[in-house]
């Protein structure tokens, strides 16, 4: 198990450094210098301000400033925004994205694992007809367009309670993040919704259920039991690409319902080409996908002997 | 099945010596003829198929066939709803004289504003409102609402105060659509007092001025001004225009080229390099194999949309650049190492197969097994994934497009064109709901023919 878990950290390391790099490179491909739209100044202002900022170097000794900084968690200083440090932008937006998404990932997860044992407990009767309809409708639609119809029933809800109770954009209350939540949740819903249904069926046709049933095990203490706890397990494992679902997705919805988050600022830092914060975004959110993925997979490990027996054995 | 079978006694005699015993004979199907029969048995897969064809045709045909225009703009009709055509009133737009009154001196409150009222016919071009002159008002202010007024504070759009002591109308000429608008009027007194205020409500027609339709040839430019008063039929827009009066339909068929495009060549692209990144290392194997798949799996790890917005700004958008090849290539680089992974695992199998070893044993050449063998028995899940893939490409170009970081306006695509609808979804609804609704049909079509195609083939997407 230890070694597992040692292997598994080496190549997150690895894969994070290779997330660093691959941006470093993507960005130094850009056309164009950091300072184009700036105003025109004077040649040795210039040289001031990109020795402040180290262009002035090779690229290399650029390469490994940068790497020597990112080990030391140093994301520099934002092009734009004349000394807003980038560890400051993360440390004050990424919580507002992780609340939103942690948000989503409870709803989706929750709501996932009920309709999804729903489905299978009516398989073949309307409410399962129902619910995987619905689910095709989640998937096949743009989160935008949820993201903006989300918007219309808040409006709608407003107009019928006849007061204000669900704002439509902003953040800070709980009544802010419900609805977003909601959005940016669904496409994951719909996902596990279907993933619980096709486990909660292989289960239902095990020996242990049958055997339970004929020792006379009531019927809810099995659904509860046995059926639930071990259909839940390959939901698990979903999780881990889910959070990186979910993080990315939260762009959409922190545009469209102007929440402050790390998404937003990320997309505004690209339309601006602030070079340091497009860096340090993309490396911080690679390194917390690979450390999600890595989480769930340990966790995982603890969860279900058999993977852990299998993995061992590998 | 059901006819009866009548039997004779000839047909119980024993056969003789060298005579042929009955052959049963089914027709031989290959596994594509079978798939094939399956898949056409599934009804969803079928008609998604049909949707599909019909996409393409919308998207591609459809402009060899008639003249579409997505990029021309109807300054007439800008932001309309879907109609089967418009008539439009062809008006003098020389600016009205006005009314003027003679104003009563008076102190202490003012009385509110009365007879307030329309001065001819209220068209697109221009509205004209008169009324009685209030005792001791130095001017006026006039407001346009598209909703009525709650009360003083809730007026509206200010288009502005008279300019003479003595004016008592006011003409509106700003930016008006067909549709209804609340006017209000309020005096005010030297001292800054103000009346209570008179609301009209008012349902402007279409009309176009007399130069502006000559100009567009709606008219002849032979003695324009006896058109004055007709009726012209304005262009028709069968799905309305959008915000900047192009026709929507022909945004929409153009959108599809550029989204379907995306859709379908980047897919086609990645599998294929997957298709042979993952064969060669599953048919490699050992080191080669462990090293190409480790570099896979960085490239899986890397955080999609953020590397795609990335090498969007990396690789730029020159000036009169459509933005669609740069996307192109940024889904391929990222998207390959999921194919790469199933194929190498299904090449895995396949090598311990007893039918390839056979192939081998008995001399096949490495070219006769990868043809014969490989690539047929692998080409089922491709085709799966690819199907499958689709709809993401889609939706990823869609988002990119959504959120300004995809193709370069004015190139439409669907997701360019949910953008542009966003801007005035409230008041003009169909503008993100037309792309939205194609966007939503295409990848639900294509979500059903990749179920159905995962049936048919019976394949099992494990890497």
């Amino acid at each position: 198990m230890i070694e597992f878990i040692l292997k598994r950290l080496l190549s997150g390391v690895i894969t994070i450094w290779f997330i660093a790099t691959a941006t470093f490179v993507g960005m130094h491909m850009v056309p164009g210098d950091p300072l184009a739209n700036a105003k025109a100044m004077k040649p040795e202002i210039r040289r001031n301000i990109e020795a402040r900022y180290g262009l002035d170097k090779p690229v290399w000794h650029q390469y490994g400033i940068f790497m020597g900084n990112m080990l030391k968690g140093d994301f520099g200083i934002s092009f734009t925004q004349k000394n807003r440090h980038v560890n400051d932008i993360i440390r004050e937006h990424f919580p507002v994205s992780a609340l939103l998404g942690v948000m989503a990932l409870v709803i989706a997860t929750a709501g996932g694992i009920v309709w999804g044992a729903l489905t299978a407990v009516y398989r073949d009767r309307w409410p399962d007809g129902v619910i995987m309809f619905l689910v095709v409708i989640a998937v096949s639609v743009p989160s935008f367009v949820f993201a903006m119809l989300g918007q219309l029933g808040i409006l709608a809800f407003n107009d019928l309670v006849g007061a204000s109770l669900l704002p439509v954009a902003g953040w800070g209350t709980f009544s802010h993040m419900l609805v977003p939540a909601l959005v940016l949740g669904l496409g994951t819903m719909a996902y596990l919704t279907r993933l619980m249904r096709s486990s909660m069926l292989e289960v239902t046709s095990a020996d242990y259920i049958r055997t339970a049933r004929a020792k006379g095990v009531s019927p809810l203490r099995i659904f509860f039991k046995h059926q639930l706890r071990n259909a839940i397990l390959p939901v698990i494992t979903v999780l881990g690409p889910s959070i990186a679902a979910i993080t990315t997705g939260g762009f959409v919805v922190e545009l469209v319902f102007a929440i402050p988050g790390l998404g937003r600022y990320f997309v505004q830092a690209v339309q601006q080409l602030d070079y340091t914060v497009i860096m340090g975004t993309t490396v911080f959110y690679g390194a917390f996908l690979v450390v999600m993925v890595l989480v769930v997979d340990i966790l995982y490990g603890f969860i279900d002997p058999r993977i852990r027996v299998a993995k061992s054995a590998a | 099945m059901n006819n009866p079978v009548t039997f004779s006694s000839t047909d119980f005699e024993p056969l003789q010596r060298g005579d042929q015993a009955d052959v049963l004979v089914r027709p031989s199907l290959s596994y594509w003829q079978d798939a094939w029969r399956r898949l056409k048995r599934n009804r969803r897969a079928i008609c998604s198929l049909y949707l599909i064809v019909g996409l393409l045709v919308f998207s591609f045909v459809l402009p060899l066939v008639a003249d579409f225009d997505p990029v021309s703009q109807d300054l007439t009709q800008i932001s309309q709803g879907p109609s089967l055509g418009r008539k439009s009133l062809v008006v003098n737009t020389t600016p009205w004289q006005g009314i003027y009154a003679d104003h009563a001196a008076h102190t202490g409150p003012l009385s509110p504003v009365t007879g307030l009222q329309l001065y001819g016919e209220a068209h697109t071009e221009s509205v004209r409102l008169a009324w009685q002159p209030v005792p001791g008002a130095v001017g006026y202010r006039v407001f346009r609402h598209l909703l009525r007024p709650s009360g003083p504070t809730d007026l509206g759009l200010p288009l502005g105060e008279t300019e003479q002591l003595n004016q008592v109308f006011f003409e509106d000429r700003l930016k008006l659509e067909p549709s209804k608008y609340y006017y209000s009027v309020q005096a005010y007194s030297a001292g800054g007092d103000v009346s209570d205020y008179a609301t009209l409500r008012v349902t402007p027609r279409h009309a176009i001025g007399v130069g502006s339709a000559v100009q567009r040839g709606l008219i002849s430019s032979q003695n324009p001004e006896t058109f004055v008063g007709e009726e012209v039929e304005l262009k028709r827009h069968l799905l309305g225009t959008d915000y900047l009066g192009r026709d929507m339909l022909a945004r929409l068929i153009y959108g599809g080229q550029t989204s379907l495009y995306i859709g379908i060549v980047a897919p086609l692209l990645f599998v294929i390099i997957g298709v042979i990144y993952g064969g060669l290392a599953g048919y490699l194997g050992g080191r080669v194999d462990e090293v190409m798949m480790r570099f896979a799996d960085f490239v899986i790890a890397l955080p999609f949309l953020l590397f795609m917005i990335l090498f969007r700004v990396a690789m730029g958008i020159g000036p009169g650049e459509s933005g669609i090849t740069p996307m192109l290539i940024a889904l391929v680089v990222l998207s390959w190492p999921a194919t790469a992974r199933l194929v190498r695992g299904q090449v895995l199998q396949l090598r311990e197969q007893p039918f390839v070893e056979a192939a081998q044993l008995m001399g096949g050449s490495s070219h006769y097994l990868i043809w014969r063998h490989m690539l047929p028995n692998v080409m089922g899940v491709v085709l799966v994934s690819l199907t499958f893939s689709i709809p993401t490409a889609i939706f990823t170009e869609a988002f990119l497009s959504f959120i300004g970081m995809g193709v370069a306006p004015p190139t439409p695509s669907w997701g360019a064109n949910c953008n542009e609808g966003v801007k005035s979804f409230l008041s003009h609804p169909h503008e993100l709901l037309f792309p939205a609704l194609l966007i939503s049909i295409t990848v639900l079509a294509f979500n059903l023919l990749g179920d159905g195609l995962r049936d048919a083939l019976d394949a099992k997407m494990k890497g």
